[in-house]
């Protein structure tokens, strides 16, 4: 889970990083009145779940309280990157002689969290590290030590840090460490780490991303008003929060994380890994998703009728591939059933409409019975995917199997 | 010969009365796996399917030698579990539960390689030998496995649990049995990682060639590619690579908890281009892993 900038400050400021003074806001009134208080030259960075808003041009600086409050309305509202900005943070203007870059992260291939450091901040760490390698240095450690003071004046002379906030910096580091840490947060980043013209350090952006599989031990982020939430990279269509609905009839079984696209073939395909190689498979067959999806888990009969019954209905579609791997928990049978179900429900004769149905494994041969009542069409462990999904794309472009 | 797991294979289910437990030991025994204890915290003295329950995975040793642990305990647990598991003597864990708090995989991972304990997973479905034994749930009940997994000389790494199967099975149908095929597990950081996997199956006998199935995010692919060529590969290796639509919607992430493309990293393209330029052979359609094996066991 991505934490907004204000989000992670307030956490950073709680754990000893220094962070510029200021305050979120949701209205150009409180924008005026912070900056009012801060009697000082302000930023007004909108907040919002998203990297690059200064490129997008939308951080902005204001001279005083009503510079602040205009263009707070103008910030306020408005789309920025896929998301809608409700929230302003409004800061003291900083005086920079220098921006650096400090973050934590899990180096996977390690398998230990690593340090990440470069006397050049405010810019992408990963462009940088492909342009400029030599720019870039990183530290791995154990999860159970603490960052030792001498390697934090390394990693602070490598950031090329004057002699003077030397120990300011190791602070820090070990600050970010200990909250990488505590609170099972998969990113701890400073971008940019502000050396101010009186040498002191300030984190000028903040960024933290938490583990979701730990959420469960983290109570005392919704006591900080830190609320639980999916991380997406836009807003979900109309499509998927309907989808979302669905899934949530009950736990069991996946059928979840459906991603609309405007083609005209329908997509009920299962699981990880699955999924990925038929939607590809349908692609590269010159095929059009309606969307993608994931089913899997052994979801009830209900769950895949409602799921089925709305990617048929969506608008465009004219087809319906479903087409999983070789089953072991999920069952064939009542896939098959909700598929029928659906079908039913909408008055549609799947004689009549063109529908390919690729699926094997647990109960198999009571879904394959199904499915011949009904007269649809389908595909045994005979077929691989890869020719499953050739089928369902000529079955679109009228040539039936 | 295989590799992992043989006819010496001693099992102990960590959480075996759980519903997934429950039901993979059942699939196990009856696939001729020896499951030789479970252990549930607070239930020693209970039968799963007859195999006995204790409280602590020591006695499970002690008891029945057992040398090969599953566990399948609630995330909060399973870093437990695993230590648990390590600290008894336990050669190798195979990890089941998914949603694992990263730190404690972390953990877990580097107190294993400390003590030299082998783990696989988490959120892995398995190992399977065909005709010897299946640890954990892969394949599912034994007669499905049966009908999916034949013996014979092609090694699969998967970090999909439900494709390691759907690879079996079209080797299968295409006479091409298997050796061992392991689930590695959807996490972005596992303890059996692909590169980790291949010397094995490079040294076992029975291995003629090898399978990879591959999907976006991290780079686990790329340090197989890098494997294989400071070694010099000597067996052939098949990669499929999932998900290349991935490439083009940054910041999604999909199915396991590894399959995400950030800013610009972990793309399938750069995993394909690592792995050509590394001799190892990539399918563009997924049945051409049988068509391509063929032709490299022909040579």
């Amino acid at each position: 889970m991505r934490l907004y900038e204000y989000e992670s400050k307030l956490i950073f400021s709680k754990s000893g990083i220094p962070t510029p003074l200021g305050k979120v806001v949701s209205s150009p009134q409180e924008a005026r009145d912070v900056a009012k208080e801060l009697a000082k030259e302000v930023v007004l960075k909108p907040q919002i779940l998203a990297t690059g808003r200064g490129k997008a041009g939308a951080i902005k600086f204001a001279e005083g309280p009503e510079q602040a409050e205009s263009m707070a309305g103008e910030l306020l509202g408005m789309e920025l990157l896929g998301f809608k900005v409700k929230k302003l943070l409004v800061e003291e203007r900083l005086e920079k002689e220098r921006e650096l870059y400090a973050g934590v992260t899990y180096n996977n291939s390690l398998k230990r969290p690593a340090f990440v450091v470069s006397p050049d901040g405010g810019v992408d760490v990963n462009e940088l590290a492909l342009k400029h390698p030599q720019r870039v240095h990183t530290f791995s450690l154990s999860v159970r030590r603490e960052l030792p003071s001498y390697k934090g004046r390394e990693l602070a002379k490598k950031m090329e840090l004057p002699s003077d906030s030397i120990n300011a910096a190791v602070g820090l580091l070990q600050n970010l460490y200990d909250v990488f840490k505590r609170f099972d947060a998969l990113l701890t980043e400073v971008n940019p780490l502000v050396l101010t013209h009186d040498h002191r350090l300030m984190a000028a952006d903040a960024h933290i991303v938490v583990d979701d599989d730990a959420l469960f031990r983290h109570p005392e982020l919704s006591e900080m008003g830190i609320e639980r939430r999916e991380d997406r990279p836009h807003l979900p269509t109309e499509f998927e929060m309907k989808v979302a609905e669905i899934d949530s009839i009950d736990y069991r079984g996946v059928a979840g994380r459906v991603i609309e696209f405007d083609g005209n073939l329908g997509l009920l395909i299962g699981g990880g890994g699955a999924s990925l190689s038929i939607f590809d498979a349908i692609r590269r067959y010159g095929g059009n998703p309606a969307n993608y999806c994931e089913i899997g888990g052994n979801p009830t009969v209900r769950k895949v009728r409602e799921l089925t019954k709305l990617i048929i209905s969506k608008r465009g579609v004219e087809g319906l591939a479903v087409i999983t791997n070789i089953l072991s928990n999920t069952r064939v049978d009542l896939l098959a059933r909700g598929v029928i179900k659906a079908m039913m429900d909408l008055n549609i004769d799947p004689k009549s409409f063109p529908i390919i149905f690729r699926s094997a494994g647990a109960y198999e041969a009571d879904g394959y019975k199904i499915l011949e009542k009904y007269g649809v069409e389908h595909l045994d462990r005979r077929a691989s995917i890869d020719l499953a999904a050739r089928v369902a794309v000529e079955m679109m472009q009228g040539k039936k199997p | 010969m295989t590799i992992l797991v043989d006819e010496k294979t001693k099992v102990v289910v960590q959480g075996i009365t759980g519903r997934e437990a429950t039901t993979f030991t059942r699939d196990m025994l009856d696939y001729g796996t020896h499951v030789v204890a479970g252990v549930v915290p607070g239930k020693e003295g209970q039968l799963v399917h007859d195999v006995p329950v204790y409280d602590c995975v020591v006695d499970a040793v002690k008891k029945h030698d057992a040398n090969t642990s599953v566990v399948s305990v609630p995330p909060r647990f399973a870093k437990d579990a695993a230590l648990e598991a390590i600290d008894a003597g336990i050669e190798l864990v195979v990890v089941f539960t998914e949603r694992v708090p990263r730190r404690d995989v972390v953990e877990v991972l580097e107190y294993a390689d400390e003590k030299g304990t082998r783990i696989v997973g988490p959120n892995s479905l398995g190992i399977i030998s065909p005709g010897v034994a299946k640890v954990c749930a892969i394949g599912g009940p034994a007669e499905d496995a049966k009908r999916a997994y034949k013996k014979g000389f092609v090694g699969i790494i998967s970090r999909s649990g439900g494709m390691t199967t759907e690879v079996a099975n079209l080797l299968t149908m295409n006479g091409i049995g298997q050796s061992t095929c392991v689930s590695i597990g959807g996490d972005p950081i596992l303890g059996s990682t692909f590169a980790e996997m291949l010397p094995l199956f490079g040294s076992d006998p029975q291995t003629k060639a090898v399978v990879l199935f591959c999907e976006p995010g991290g780079a686990m692919e790329e340090d197989a590619a890098s494997y294989i060529r400071e070694v010099g590969y000597a067996k052939p290796v098949i990669a499929f690579v999932a998900g290349r639509f991935v490439d083009t919607m940054p910041g999604t992430r999909f199915g396991h908890a590894g399959v995400i493309v950030d800013r610009g990293r972990g793309r399938a393209e750069d995993k394909i281009r690592a792995l050509k330029e590394a001799g190892a052979v990539v399918v563009e359609d997924f049945s051409d892993i049988a068509i391509r094996l063929r032709e490299a066991l022909r040579k």
